[in-house]
């Protein structure tokens, strides 16, 4: 009988179940979710970028984009948005040290970064509807720019919103430090938010 | 000693990159980024530079603000079929693109309406420059 099990153990055939894929666990299945998310959001950036590009090569009419659009002031939403990626990641390494304390004003800061970075998109807006005139209807080179950066400015929205709820989880006691991976989560998606702003500020702005 | 190991192990656990190096190295790109933008190079390598700035800085992104770097193989998979695909979408909207701009400077052919030239027939033409 012992003999059995031993060969049992030991046939080649069947992977020992340490050697197994884990199955899912609430751990590790909200990051899947959000990178299998995040892959299909990446597509959609993705074309949209491609499709920029097809429009722009073209149209030999093309405008130059640094005049219309303000170069200093979208490198300094950029280096917002980076600053925040840093402020979230130091946010996660705190509730995972069980620091709340820490984790609040790291998750606080990265709250404010996405605020400035679209109170700033407001005011580049604004300025050029009103002062430069540019309008969504007017031609290729208004629409893939209000498109691309107003889809980008709502994912920044939605990132806002979901680190404002970890924010007040975290103050009122209900999220925990063995509660990390939500923070976890919710750092993905504001780094690819980051991410996709990095590779809009290239094809849009500087290119 | 056993304790000390134990919580150093814990420490190790949760080390992870050194976050503010990154931080640097994004900052720095993003300073280079600028100075490619404002040095006057050619258009080809001003593209080709910003562009490979660009990459660099998102690949630092996903590999150490999204963990990609200590994360399962799988992960990676999932990460990278977004950018095949696209990369892919953009070699199938060359032949397109190549067969206007060969017709476009094609000058043997002697057509005149910029239509016929390869351009985009709807292409609206140069607008003014804005007010400062």
């Amino acid at each position: 009988m012992s003999e059995a099990a031993a060969v049992e153990t030991h046939d080649p055939g069947v992977a020992p179940a340490d050697q197994l894929e884990p199955s899912l666990t609430p751990g590790n299945l909200g990051k899947l979710g959000m990178w299998t998310f995040l892959a299909g959001d990446a597509m959609t950036f993705g074309a949209a970028i491609a499709a920029y590009g097809a429009l722009r090569i073209n149209n030999p009419n093309w405008p130059t984009p640094a005049d219309y659009l303000g170069i200093t002031t979208t490198a300094v939403m950029t280096f917002i948005l980076i600053c925040s990626s840093v402020t979230m990641v130091e946010a996660l390494s705190a509730i995972q040290r069980g620091r709340m304390p820490t984790y609040r004003n790291f998750m606080a800061l990265t709250v404010l970064g996405g605020l400035t970075f679209l109170g700033m998109q407001a005011f580049e807006w604004h300025h050029l509807i009103e002062i430069k005139g540019m309008s969504i209807k007017r031609d290729l080179f208004d629409a893939t720019f209000f498109i691309l950066t107003g889809f980008h400015g709502c994912h920044v929205f939605g990132g806002v919103v979901y680190n404002s709820v970890l924010l007040i989880r975290g103050m009122t006691g209900k999220l925990t430090p063995a509660k990390a991976n939500l923070v976890e989560v919710a750092g993905l998606y504001w780094h690819f938010v980051d991410l996709v702003w990095i590779l809009i500020f290239t094809f849009i702005y500087l290119i | 000693m056993t304790t000390q190991v134990a919580i150093s192990g814990h420490e190790a656990d949760h080390s992870g990159p050194n976050y503010i190096a990154v931080f640097i190295y994004l900052a720095i790109l993003t300073g280079v980024e600028l100075g490619v933008y404002a040095a006057g190079l050619p258009q080809v390598a001003k593209v080709g530079l910003l562009v490979a700035l660009a990459w660099a800085k998102a690949v630092l992104v996903a590999m150490y603000f999204m963990h990609l770097a200590m994360e399962k193989r799988a992960l990676a998979v999932i990460a990278i079929i977004p950018v095949v695909l696209v990369t892919f979408l953009c070699f199938m909207l060359l032949p397109d693109l190549t067969t206007r701009m060969w017709t476009r400077f094609d000058h043997k052919i002697g057509v005149t309406n910029p239509a016929e030239m390869g351009a985009n027939p709807v292409a609206p033409p140069p607008r003014p420059l804005p007010k400062h």
